[in-house]
């Protein structure tokens, strides 16, 4: 079976984002005066075949671990989805 | 006595510490990433560079490549470990010291000369330094803003793990000296033992006068004495002999 | 084929007709894509051909002229330097950080295909005033994009140049030069050769980046396959750094492995292959199948036109595939044969089985059409020429005066610029960008080579000519300054639209300045890029264009790093001279522009001799080692060059300005053929003789010392004569001087 899997990635609140807080400089330059915070993170999707939702969940879940997050400093979440026959 | 420069796919600075280390007169030779052994060798130097092109995270990819695992081998087992820029990265990235790097605060990336302010001379590293000497160096990067929670940051001064600082000429860490951000102006710092040091500037870029300053042959002056034997460390109890292959 | 597709592709219907006439039959879809690419002015140079050859290209050094990646020269000891300067003017003026960064590897990989390893990046950068939002941020994500570039590939970009007009706010001009080193033996050229070699694909795969505007239109192509793709290539400097270690790898292997080798730039594989076999006197066959790709679907056409980056076409001998793969392989890339060479120079292009194109490879290249536009003097150049400049005032206050020239971006610490480059990756770099003209060692050795670009905008448009034989005398005289003898250029010229008869003519003009200016100082022109239709927009007949841009690049040798010299003053006592005259010479100085407003009047005279005088005693002066600190004068005149030897020396000195001429002419007239030097008052004999020994007038201004920057005026003309009308604590001109860009993009 193939799956997506959509992994967000982001500072954890404690750090400071420096990204954010010039996005969020620029947008009250704007006159977006109401917006409170800018945080920045990644999307990330991985595209795999596995035996079923479970295992996929499981790799996906290990690969955001060891490699797409930083755990001194990110945190990460993700969705799975099973991959439409139209999707490539 | 034998040095390796370990070449990660990226690595742009491989060169220039071949060059500078080579310039002590000190037997050098790469060592590819792809290997499974580290050969013959009493220091690994991984150098600066954009290992696997940053992307990801600066040095986030390059931690996985084969040669690492020889590496936290050879620095379990006392061996000395010089990461410097992109190299103190992937070392953050591995675990081989603690905390981690962010982006620059000034979001730019930075290339000048700073100083630095020796913390500790009972590193390998700085064991020919004076403490509170101030050494002048280039800086090269957009992800040195070195950051750790503050028990850990804590911990590391306890230690006298926090090695080099960012201060100004006089020796005074200033907002204004920090080019980056980094907690408490941490510049460099080593791991518990104090065998694997990792610093954002670049020693290499400083050992020669026609490059406008030598101040980084104190970096290598002094790991090569310290394997040479010729220091007698109080703190340090490295297993010389056990580290080499 | 109807009308309207050629036109589309940019092709004028006489050119369709004589595409016809080559091949004896209408061309298919692909093969006129591929002529349109070729034809165009960008290949093809079918606009300024005939004018570019007015340029000197040969010289006792020159290994490789015009019509190779890059121009080569020799630099002794069995050693050549390679460069080129090229324009990325229009993908920045879309994406600025992705058009500059694909600019820098575009340009790298023109040096590393010639067989040298890449030692120092410049660019030459032109933006709108920075008070304007747009104009900022195109500046910032340029910047950001050649730093993004250059420092992850690890080749320092050590200097180049920043000014702003309102002429370049909708084109901005984004020029990047590349200098390289490599063994005068080792040089590899881009023609196929050997009927039966394979030619390979190697780098980057192939997806649809940045296809010619044109085919958009192609009636071929779905409405989805079109909302795919995009104009706008996006650089990857990891993959450009593990071929650029792949191809000196394979470069290693032995001179016998590389028949020839081109970058896959503008026009993709079609250039790169019609131009190999056609240099090489062969033909070649190409399959399109067998290019690796990054996408599903792609057509023969689009394959042959794609422009993904990263990409090198390579001809190697027969049997010696399987090493250039396991080259590659170390290098995590892919080098795929592709096809081969022939003998019968046709350039055919299969799809399996399929021939898709059939086209004599010198119909693309050799026989594209050459024009001489119409040109016209502008009804301007007369008026500004003869403008009278005697009624403009003195400044009531000269410090601020010179304040706010310090302050003008062209004038003022490009820190804010370089400090975001790497500039000394490589461990080669002996002066860094801000302390002087940059000086790169050549690895290995104790020899240097001195860089630099340089083109004054308004000079060139107010007097093309002049303007252009300025840059070329500037050019040299900055390298001089570093103790270098010039030994090459590389010209990047950047105008409007070559259809208008005014733009045809400044570019004319200014070809012929530069050429004069390269014959009297013996300076060859090794390569360059020529970047016209930089307007205001492109289909409206009043888009105003750039101000003329012809940016020189240009390289020196320094036989010994000893010999380095550096603009900054060193030693309190040491004696301050001015070298060659100062004539009263406003016109077009940075000085009206700024404090004045006034943006004309008849630029400095052109005095080649003298400049010539000038470089070979500083040359001179280098080798006796008798100068403590060497400042060439250009934009802002002796006041900007009193000010910056004092900034980079952190020390001050008192001058005084000899009579005969109001003080504001003398402190920032911009004569050509000056220099600021300083010495020991023990070698001031020895200065003065070997000044008297070149005809060069010597003028003792007065000394360094304090912190402060003294200057007075002696009288003539000034009113009360004698009076000090600069006293400035160096901290505070070097405040304004190092602050002023920052200021302004920050704000």
């Amino acid at each position: 079976m193939q799956f997506k899997a959509r992994v967000r990635v982001t500072l954890k609140e404690s750090i400071l984002d420096p990204q954010g807080s010039a996005v969020k400089r620029a947008l009250h330059g704007m006159s977006h005066d109401n917006v409170l915070d800018v945080r920045i993170g990644k999307h990330i999707e991985l595209t795999l075949t596995a035996d079923g939702p479970e295992s996929a969940r499981r790799q996906v879940q290990e690969i955001a671990e060891k490699l797409l997050a930083n755990p001194v400093i990110e945190r990460f979440s993700f969705e799975l989805s099973e991959a439409g026959g139209e999707e490539r | 006595m034998k040095v390796g420069v370990v070449v990660f796919p990226g690595s742009n600075c491989d060169a220039d510490c071949y060059r500078a280390v080579e310039s002590f007169g000190v037997d050098v030779r790469y060592i590819w990433y792809q290997d499974h052994s580290l050969g013959e060798c009493d220091l690994v130097v991984l150098p600066g560079g954009f290992s696997y092109g940053d992307y990801l995270r600066a040095g986030a990819i390059a931690r996985f490549a084969p040669i690492m695992d020889e590496v936290a081998v050879f620095a379990r087992a006392g061996g000395l470990v010089l990461g410097i820029c992109n190299g103190f990265q992937v070392l953050l990235e591995c675990g081989l010291l603690p905390g981690a790097m962010l982006p620059n605060a000034v979001l730019r990336f930075r290339c000048e000369s700073v100083h630095l302010r020796v913390e500790s001379t009972l590193s390998p590293f700085t064991c020919l330094c004076r403490p509170g000497q101030v050494l002048a160096m280039p800086i090269a990067h957009g992800w040195g803003n070195y950051y750790a929670d503050d028990a850990t940051l804590d911990e590391l001064e306890r230690r006298g793990q926090v090695v080099f600082r960012y201060v100004n000429e006089q020796g005074v860490p200033t907002s204004g000296s920090n080019p980056n951000g980094s907690c408490r102006s941490i510049a460099g710092i080593t791991n518990e033992r104090g065998n694997v040091l990792g610093m954002m500037p670049h020693p290499e870029r400083a050992c020669e006068a026609v490059l406008g300053g030598i101040d980084g042959r104190w970096v290598f002056a002094s790991a090569f004495e310290f394997l040479s034997g010729g220091v007698a460390l109080g703190r340090m109890h490295l297993a010389g002999d056990g580290a080499r292959h | 084929m109807g009308e309207c597709i050629w036109r589309e592709m940019g092709l004028a219907t006489e050119e369709y007709g004589r595409i016809v006439g080559i091949l004896g039959r209408e061309p298919n879809l692909v093969e006129l894509g591929m002529f349109a690419v070729m034809w165009s002015e960008h290949c093809s140079y079918k606009n300024s051909r005939a004018v570019l050859g007015l340029l000197p290209t040969t010289g006792s050094r020159v290994i490789q002229g015009p019509g190779e990646n890059a121009g080569v020269v020799d630099i002794g000891d069995g050693l050549a330097v390679v460069f080129k300067i090229e324009s990325h003017n229009h993908p920045s003026a879309v994406e600025p950080y992705q058009g500059a960064a694909t600019g820098v590897g575009g340009i790298i990989r023109d040096i590393f295909t010639m067989g040298a390893r890449p030692v120092a990046l410049l660019d030459a950068l032109r933006f709108g005033p920075l008070s304007d939002v747009r104009s900022r941020h195109l500046f910032a994500q340029v910047v950001a994009g050649i730093a993004g570039y250059g420092n992850s590939i690890g080749i320092p970009t050590v200097g180049g140049e920043v000014a702003t007009h309102e002429s370049f706010k909708e084109s901005p001009l984004v020029n990047v030069m590349c200098v390289g080193v490599a063994p005068a033996s080792a040089i590899k050229k881009a023609a196929a050769r050997g009927a039966g070699n394979p030619v390979m694909v190697v780098g980057a795969r192939t997806g649809r980046d940045g296809m010619h505007g044109a085919t958009f239109a192609s009636a071929e192509l779905s409405p989805e396959a079109m909302a795919r793709r995009s104009a706008v290539q996006v650089g990857d400097p990891f993959m450009e750094k593990l071929l650029l270690e792949a191809c000196l790898e394979l470069y290693a292997l032995g001179d016998d492995v590389v028949i020839g080798i081109q970058d896959m730039g503008a026009a993709g594989l079609t250039c790169s292959s019609c131009e190999m076999a056609s240099r090489g006197e062969v033909g070649m066959e190409i399959d399109v199948a067998k290019v690796p790709r990054r996408e599903e679907g792609m057509n023969p056409y689009e394959v042959m036109l794609s422009e993904s980056q990263e990409r090198m076409l390579v001809a190697v001998k027969a049997g010696s595939e399987p090493e250039v793969e396991r080259v590659f392989r170390k290098w995590g890339l892919e080098a795929t044969v592709v096809g081969h060479v022939t003998d019968d120079g046709v350039l055919r292009i299969r799809d399996g089985g399929a021939i898709v194109a059939e086209v004599p490879a010198k119909a693309l290249t050799d026989m594209a059409p050459c024009y001489m536009r119409e040109a016209c003097e502008p009804g301007y150049f007369r008026r500004e020429r003869a403008r009278d400049l005697s009624g403009v005032p003195e400044p009531e206050d000269y410090s601020d005066a010179l304040m706010r020239v310090l302050a003008s971006p062209r004038i003022a610490s490009k820190g804010w610029v370089y400090g975001q480059y790497d500039h000394q990756v490589g461990t080669n770099t002996v002066v860094l960008p801000g302390q002087g003209t940059s000086v790169v060692r050549v690895p290995g050795t104790n020899k240097g080579l001195a860089l630099t670009c340089d083109a004054n905008s308004l000079y060139c448009y107010l007097d093309p000519w002049a303007g252009a034989a300025h840059a070329v005398a500037e050019a040299a005289r900055n390298l001089a300054a570093a103790g270098a003898e010039p030994v090459g250029i590389t010209d990047c010229l950047n105008f409007g639209s070559p259809e208008k008869p005014e733009v045809f003519w400044q570019f004319k003009q200014a070809v012929e300045g530069m050429a004069e200016a390269c014959r009297v100082l013996d300076i060859p022109v090794t390569g360059g890029n020529v970047s016209f239709y930089n307007e205001s927009s492109k289909d409206c007949v009043s888009a105003v264009a750039v101000h003329p841009t012809p940016v020189v690049g240009m390289v020196g040798l320094i036989e010994d790093l000893s010999w380095v010299m550096t603009p900054g003053f060193k030693h309190e006592g040491d004696v301050v001279a001015l070298l060659g005259r100062t004539r009263d010479e406003i016109g077009g100085s940075e000085y009206l522009a700024t404090v004045r407003g006034i943006e004309g009047g008849p630029v400095p005279a052109v005095d080649l001799r003298a400049e010539r005088g000038v470089i070979e005693l500083i040359i001179a002066l280098s080798r006796a080692g008798l100068l403590s600190s060497c400042h060439d004068l250009s934009e802002g005149g002796l006041g900007v060059a009193l000010a910056e030897a004092c900034i980079l020396g952190g020390i001050g000195a008192r001058v005084r300005l000899p009579g005969m001429m109001r003080a504001d002419r003398h402190l920032f007239s911009e004569s050509g053929g000056r220099m600021l030097v300083s010495f020991p008052p023990s070698a001031a004999d020895e200065v003065q003789e070997l000044a008297g020994r070149h005809g060069v007038p010597l003028t003792v201004l007065g000394e360094v010392g304090g912190m402060r920057l003294v200057i007075d005026d002696a009288g003539g003309g000034g009113d009360p004569p004698g009076r000090r009308i600069v006293d400035a604590a160096v901290g505070d001109i070097s405040r304004v001087y190092r602050g002023a860009i920052r200021w302004a993009v920050e704000q």
